[in-house]
């Protein structure tokens, strides 16, 4: 197709175009929550990730110390003088204007002078240090409110992470998720692929009923199974615990998996089986020394899916695991978090990063396997 | 850590007893029926009979625990009271027909059904067919692929915060409407805006199956032979009339199955709406109904009904499916 | 007047140049075959003459008009697929039709373009079937009914018939021959692999190898009159027999003599500074017949006899263990293996190739 003769070069422009403009639009959205959960929160919460590599302007109010307070005032020749700096409270940046009254926040630039109503002078810098001079000794039991403009270099730290990771208990989320997941991946995977076998390349009678039952299981919505499920968990005493969840994930997970598994064997040469059979091998020995290690990639790819699928659940986790510290999963936690620190986007851009950032790895790092399992399941 | 060490033991454990039932079922078998022996041929013969059903029990068991008898026991629940004690009759299906919020519901998914598979397919072909066309598609295809791995309760999180809304004096935190204000718009709350919230909500959805949706369909493009394409072009096609003309048309197969895993997947989405809205401002579905008269009302015999409803709806797919794969075999 | 003009053509994908310096002129009404072996640039060469590969030196013109940039369509070539290209979602009739279609015809004409193609490849019954309901053969036929239908000047043929079985590959060899009879306007360039399409359809014959036209001719005198050694060993099955001599004798004809066997007068013209000169004595397979005269050309042991009723293939063993010739015998001959036979030629029928492989004829 390369080598057409008489293409118009624009169009290859434009096709260039349209797959960044898709790029961007398909990437932007957590791309921004990567970027946030490394920022300032008093940053994130007032301007756009999209400046944060940019200054941020912000308004402080300080209060200067006040004149009563020992050792705030002192004389310098015939002045009396209180110094200090915006910053002493915490920040840091470059003051752009100043004021001292809250109608008019920035009303005096940088290095100008402001005269107060009782006759005393005052001067910010750059850098922050404000300087109040008076003629007399100055009173009051409340320092001077200073309103300043500040211009803040762009700040990024982990401190979201951390306060994530050990107070807001994701870390222990992340252990009940993987508690989840691992036996709920490995479960279904090994039934699966016994089961595939027989149907793929054992006779027995109700195979093709026990395929087409696979086949339809494949699409029931798993909303169906929740109360039944829950009610015989109870009666027979399993309530919410580790175990119920692995065996309820390995139910969902079955359908699609045999499914898989079982085209995948299927398509495995009749020769290499017929002349194992010949050699004496029984089934048994057949599936363990012969299919399965053949079917390692479709044993990958089915891995990848269960564990995605597992590891992003909420659903199933909100009904059979309980809501407290040893059973919440990330999902839950972050459903919980946006319900109780909907506001605090430090919190949750940084939860939100943690719990994506394994399915992610996953992603990227198997991608080919996840790609060839789909083309498995869907293409004919 | 402590908790890390139980879940490896039982993982082990899990794994090892799957493992030994296998391992050991067959054993037996073959000490009852040794293949070596005066009776060898009838012996192989009886093993052979029981043999597939030693591979295929814990399946069998599994899925009609877990997914057969929960659609029987939900038949029988929705015809029982909120305890599943009481036989009510046909009194839950009366109230859910005239129920406002099923009827939300069922228009809200309706909604879902035909916008998300039709917007995730459409943008999944568009992406497939270009990137299919430049040096650096794969990367493109796996950028756009990769919101697949996210939860969608983690996509709710990301999209929230673009639709974060802020009063209108001060700056925008939220892309859109950092957009719409520098536009000149004024900002809103977009999860908030009745019937137009539903599809922000669909966004997401779309946002995470366009991906899928490409990588199948793009497959199928390249699987079309290259031959009739160059037949297209000396036939004085353009690119896209050979894109609309020739290549769809070869793939309707591919595109059909992808519309209707896709279908599938959005009657079962509930994570979406119960973290953006929890069903507020008009953008209840199904999924999150039941899941409401379930945890919230504790009424088991009116969730199960509302299951049943997502059920009857899969049904046509359920049938196709199993026609199609016996097409195959 | 030449229809289709190739000048100093090359192909190079990156610095892997796959043809080079193609100089061909086509004539109008003119059938042409390339042939040659896998990878030897002919398949390339007729997609550049398509415009499905773009030209990256030299100059193509279709009836004297430069054609390097111009897109496939407004070629006004058309091309037959060895897969067929067939379009399998539409009907033969929409296969053929859509060229016309896209080009926006009137629907009466197309419908008379498709027909009249229809007719002529006694397409009628099939026209509403879709591909995937055609045998292999209709298939070919729609492909072909689809270029007639676009009314090119030039007809492209890649492979047409090698995904057909032998038995419908003679069929549609006759009535490709019997399309180009009823078409003496077209031009018509063919490309395959199998001699035997080349001889019995080509007007004219290039032999391609290697990204390098060998040599371009009418069937006989490529048989007759290969100008290398290339040409001649393609071109006749089985390969013509090369036997090492040393020319001893030069003049209007040239003596050569050999290690295993009698001294050869050959009449064909030589230098004198060929004297001494090692030298290919070519001999066809075909040319060879059996003699009881004590200086045969060859007289060697009999490996392997193949009887075929029509002729008798024998493989004979070559002195040394050497590559041994072939004889290709008319009729049946009762010869058994193992038997020692001799074989003479007529020295008309003789070639002699240089070290570089070049025809003295053609030197």
């Amino acid at each position: 197709m390369e080598g057409i003769a008489g293409r118009k070069p624009a169009l290859i422009w434009a096709v260039h175009l349209s797959v960044v403009l898709l790029v961007v639009l398909w990437t932007l959205p957590t791309f921004g929550l990567l970027v946030s959960s490394f920022r300032d929160k008093d940053q994130l919460s007032v301007s756009g990730w999209w400046t944060s590599l940019t200054s941020t302007e912000r308004n402080l109010v300080v209060r200067a110390p006040a004149p009563d307070d020992k050792g705030a005032q002192r004389q310098e020749g015939a002045f009396h003088v209180i110094t200090g700096n915006v910053f002493d409270g915490g920040g840091a940046g470059a003051v752009s204007a100043f004021g001292v009254s809250s109608q008019d926040p920035s009303a005096f630039a940088v290095g100008e002078t402001a005269v107060l109503k009782d006759g005393e002078r005052v001067s910010v810098t750059e850098t922050g240090d404000f300087r109040i001079e008076a003629d007399q000794p100055m009173t009051g039991k409340r320092g001077q409110r200073l309103f300043v403009t500040v211009l803040e270099p762009p700040l990024f730290t982990l401190d979201n992470y951390r306060t994530v990771l050990l107070s807001e208990g994701i870390g222990r989320s992340f252990i009940n998720t993987l508690t989840v997941t691992i036996p709920a991946t490995i479960i279904p995977i090994l039934i699966a692929a016994f089961a595939g076998y027989a149907l793929a390349w054992m006779r027995f009678p109700g195979r093709t009923f026990l395929v087409a039952m696979v086949v339809g299981l494949i699409v029931v919505p798993l909303q169906m199974s929740l109360i039944p499920l829950l009610r015989l968990y109870t009666d027979i005493g399993i309530g919410k615990s580790y175990v119920g969840i692995w065996l309820a994930h390995t139910g969902f997970g079955l359908p699609l998996a045999i499914y898989l598994l079982r085209n995948y064997i299927k398509g495995l040469p009749k020769e290499i089986i017929e002349s194992a059979r010949v050699d004496g091998a029984s089934d048994f020995e057949i599936f363990v020394k012969i299919v399965l290690p053949l079917s390692f990639p479709a044993l990958a790819s089915f891995a990848i899916f269960q564990f995605l699928w597992v590891w992003n659940d909420l659903l199933v986790a909100t009904v059979f695991l309980g809501n407290n510290e040893e059973q919440l999963v990330m999902t839950g936690r972050l459903r919980e978090l946006l319900g109780s620190r909907g506001g605090n986007w430090e919190i949750l851009t940084a939860s939100a990063f943690v719990s994506i950032a394994v399915p992610l790895a996953v992603f990227f790092a198997l991608q080919r396997y996840l790609v060839r399992g789909l083309l498995a399941g869907s293409v004919k | 850590m402590e908790q890390l060490l139980v879940a490896l033991g039982s993982m082990a454990l899990g794994v090892g007893a799957c493992a030994l039932y296998f391992w050991g079922s067959n054993r037996l078998l073959d000490l009852v029926f040794p293949a070596r022996s005066a009776h060898a041929a009838a012996n192989i013969r009886r093993a052979n009979l029981i043999r597939p059903w030693l591979f295929l029990g814990p399946a069998v068991i599994i899925l009609t625990v877990y997914l057969v008898y929960p659609v029987l026991n939900s038949i029988w629940l929705s015809l029982h009271g909120r305890t599943g004690e009481e036989f009510v009759g046909l009194d839950n299906y009366v109230w859910l027909f005239g129920d406002d919020g099923f009827r939300e519901s069922i228009r809200n998914n309706l909604l879902w059904l035909v916008v998300v598979p039709a917007a995730s397919t459409f943008f999944g072909l568009i992406a497939a067919a270009l990137t299919d066309r430049i040096a650096w598609g794969n990367i493109a295809k796996s950028l756009i692929f990769m919101p697949m791995a996210i939860s969608f309760i983690g996509a709710s999180v990301i999209w929230k915060f673009i639709y974060d809304v802020r009063a209108a004096d001060v700056e925008q935190i939220g892309l859109l409407n950092a957009i719409v204000v520098a536009l000149g718009g004024a900002p809103q709350a977009w999860i908030a805006l009745p019937f137009w919230n539903n599809f922000f909500l669909m966004v997401i959805l779309i946002w995470i199956q366009t991906g899928f949706a490409m990588v199948i369909l793009s497959a199928a493009l390249r699987g079309i032979p290259e031959e009739t394409v160059e037949a297209a072009v000396l036939d004085g096609a353009n690119p896209l009339q050979i894109f609309l003309k020739i290549k769809v048309p070869q793939i309707w197969g591919t595109i059909a199955v992808v519309w209707t895993t896709i279908t599938i997947l959005v009657l079962k989405v509930f994570d979406i709406v119960l973290a953006m809205t929890n069903g507020q401002w008009g953008t209840q579905v199904l999924a999150n109904f039941m899941f409401d008269w379930m945890f919230r009302g504790l009424d088991f015999g009116r969730a199960a009904t509302i299951a049943l409803v997502i059920m009857a709806l899969v049904v046509p797919i359920m049938i196709w499916n199993i026609r199609e794969a016996q097409k195959d075999a | 007047m030449s229809s289709v003009s190739l000048k100093e053509v090359g192909k190079s994908y990156g610095r892997v140049e796959v043809l080079r310096g193609i100089n061909l002129e086509i004539e109008t009404g003119e059938l042409i075959v390339f042939v040659g072996p896998s990878g030897c640039g002919k398949s390339t060469l007729l997609r550049m003459i398509a415009g499905l590969e773009t030209i990256t030196a030299g100059d193509l013109s279709i009836d004297d008009e430069r054609m390097n940039d111009v897109p496939p369509a407004q070629r006004g070539i058309a091309m037959v697929f060895q897969t067929y290209a067939l379009y399998p979602h539409m009907s033969v009739r929409d296969n053929m039709a859509f060229g016309m279609k896209i080009a926006k015809k009137p629907k009466a004409e197309i419908e008379a373009a498709v027909s009249k193609a229809a007719r002529i490849l006694q397409l009628e019954p099939y026209l509403d079937r879709l591909p995937k309901a055609l045998s292999g053969g209709q298939r070919q036929r729609v492909a072909i009914g689809r270029a007639i239908v676009r009314d090119p000047k030039v007809f492209l043929f890649d492979e047409p018939l090698s995904n057909l079985d032998a038995a419908l590959r003679v069929a549609t060899r006759i009535e490709i021959a019997h399309l180009k009879e009823s078409m003496p306007d077209s031009t018509m360039i063919y490309v395959t692999h199998d001699q035997v399409e080349a001889m019995t359809l080509a007007d004219r014959i290039v032999v391609l190898n290697g990204g390098n036209i060998e040599q371009v001719g009418a069937p006989l005198e490529l048989y007759e009159n290969p100008r290398n050694v290339f040409v001649a060993q393609f071109i006749g099955s089985p390969a013509m027999n090369l036997l090492d001599a040393t020319v001893t004798a030069t003049g209007t004809q040239t003596t050569v003599g050999r290690a295993d066997g009698p001294a050869v007068v050959v009449p064909i013209a030589s230098q004198a500074s060929d004297q001494a000169r090692p030298v290919r004595l070519g001999v066809r397979p075909e040319d060879l017949v059996l003699t009881e005269a004590e200086d045969a050309l060859i007289e060697a042991e009999v490996d392997l006899v193949e009887a075929l009723g029509e002729t008798t293939v024998l493989y004979l063993k070559g002195a040394n263990g050497g590559a041994g010739t072939i004889a290709k015998l008319p009729g049946i001959h009762p010869v058994k293996k193992g038997t020692r036979v001799r074989l003479k030629a007529d020295p008309a029928k003789l070639h002699l190739f240089d070290e570089a492989g070049i025809s003295f004829r053609h030197r």
